[in-house]
């Protein structure tokens, strides 16, 4: 079972539709007991990151998530997601993040410039370390993303996979069973859902 | 690279797909479950539904069919046609749509699109605008692309930007339906003021109205409807020939 969590933020619909469609059976909760028992976590998020922060931290589950993806349950970070599993984000002033990803989140508009923001659309992956989730997936296919901000590895070998846009940016991110993705795999086609099937196939 | 999208435009009425032809393979033409799966098949980088019913039935029936569709489909869902509070913003992101097109509705009411970015997002709120020339000079129009307003399309491009618009859909009411390639005048003349990705729309009518598209104008996407759904390109031909001009694509 994979607990994808409920903080406010975002609609869940699609996730769980895609989970359901490669036969992975899922849970949209904020029930901290059915996330201990879950055999693998989904973070999800949309929106500011300060402002998410606030809603996980108020939820109470930000310390369980935490302290569950250190003891070795499998936790997929995704879109702002997994912009939350880093220390800190510079979005609207500083916000502490999950600390699980060394680094930072920043904006794009500060490192690029001549294109356009958000970065939206479907873009290629290019692999900068092996990671499971990705066992499925290969060197140059597309996956679709929607941002403005994007994580900076501090600790390269955290640094999975990235997508050109005017320069290398952060488009995948893992440290041992954490996972994150900047981009939305339920939204990435059968890309999406087979990286979604290798993530569930971690659940315990 | 960031791939040049490709996006077929459903329009549903009463639960059904209003234009159609029998594709191979595909007998339910207008079945618009059916028809999303098939094009999302064939290499659709995106769809758009657009609702064009009236009665409250109807839209509850188009509800529906954006949860099946959602259900079935993993590609980005935007969804217009009646958008005019936040309510229905509301109504349909919760059946599934990832992006919300106002069109007649930002012009009513301007303030939706700040008030609609800050609650849901600027990625979510596409504004969508007909634009047909008047005097020389780029006018949007209303209500389906019947009603001429007094707002210069340009400037109402710029608007849309400031106040959180996420994308932009640009139909040419002059090349719509004539099938003679896209407005790139027009086009050019919005793509120059924003820094927002633009949607072209209006005037396919084949495969090298889409090469002629990317090669001059800096647009993100272009959108079909007809050339789609009657079966005169091939998404999957289109894509490969993008392809073999150096487009950056899917595929």
């Amino acid at each position: 079972m994979i607990a994808i969590i409920d903080y406010g933020v975002g609609n869940l619909f699609s996730l769980k539709s895609s989970l359901n469609k490669i036969g992975a059976d899922s849970v949209v909760t904020s029930d901290k007991e059915v996330i201990e028992n879950a055999g693998a976590l989904i973070l999800p998020g949309v929106g500011a990151f300060g402002d998410a922060a606030q809603k996980l931290s108020e939820s109470g589950l930000a310390g369980t998530i935490k302290q569950l993806a250190l003891d070795g349950k499998p936790l997929l970070g995704i879109c702002l997601g997994m912009q939350l599993l880093f220390e800190r984000s510079f979005e609207y002033g500083v916000h502490e993040g999950l600390g699980l990803i060394e680094g930072s989140v920043k904006s794009l508009s500060e490192y690029i410039s001549g294109l356009k923001i958000p970065h939206m659309g479907w873009n290629s992956l290019h692999f900068e370390n092996k990671c499971p989730i990705f066992k499925y997936t290969n060197e140059g296919d597309y996956v679709y993303f929607v941002h403005s901000y994007f994580g900076i590895c501090e600790n390269k070998d955290e640094l999975v996979a990235v997508t050109d846009y005017g320069m290398p940016v952060t488009a995948a991110v893992a440290r041992g069973n954490i996972f994150g993705t900047q981009f939305h795999p339920e939204k990435s086609g059968d890309t999406g859902l087979k990286i979604l099937k290798a993530f569930s196939e971690l659940a315990r | 690279m960031l791939a040049k999208r490709i996006i077929p435009c459903l329009d549903v009425k009463d639960g059904r797909v209003v234009k159609g032809k029998n594709f191979e393979g595909l007998k339910d033409v207008d079945d618009p479950v059916k028809l999303a799966s098939y094009y999302s098949s064939c290499g659709a980088d995106e769809l758009v539904f657009y609702d064009i019913t009236a009665s409250f039935e109807g839209r509850k029936l188009f509800s529906d069919i954006l949860k099946r569709v959602g259900e079935n489909v993993f590609i980005p869902l935007t969804v217009g046609g009646g958008i005019n509070t936040l309510e229905d913003f509301d109504r349909v992101l919760k059946c599934g749509a990832d992006k919300v097109s106002v069109n007649s509705g930002a012009i009513k009411d301007r303030s939706i699109i700040s008030r609609a970015a800050k609650k849901y997002g600027n990625q979510c709120v596409v504004l969508s605008m007909d634009v047909k020339r008047v005097d020389g000079k780029f006018k949007v129009f209303s209500h389906g692309g019947r009603i001429e307003t007094d707002i210069d399309a340009v400037e109402w491009a710029q608007f849309g930007e400031n106040n959180g618009a996420g994308e932009l859909v640009v139909n040419s009411i002059d090349t719509d339906g004539v099938k003679g390639g896209f407005d790139i005048e027009m086009l050019k003349a919005i793509c120059d003021v924003v820094n927002i990705p633009v949607i072209a729309s209006g005037g396919a009518g084949g495969i090298e109205h889409f090469i002629e598209l990317f090669e001059n104008v800096n647009v993100d996407a272009g959108l079909g409807a007809s050339i789609f759904h009657y079966g005169e390109t091939d998404i999957k031909e289109l894509k490969n020939a993008l392809k073999k001009e150096g487009i950056e694509v899917r595929i």
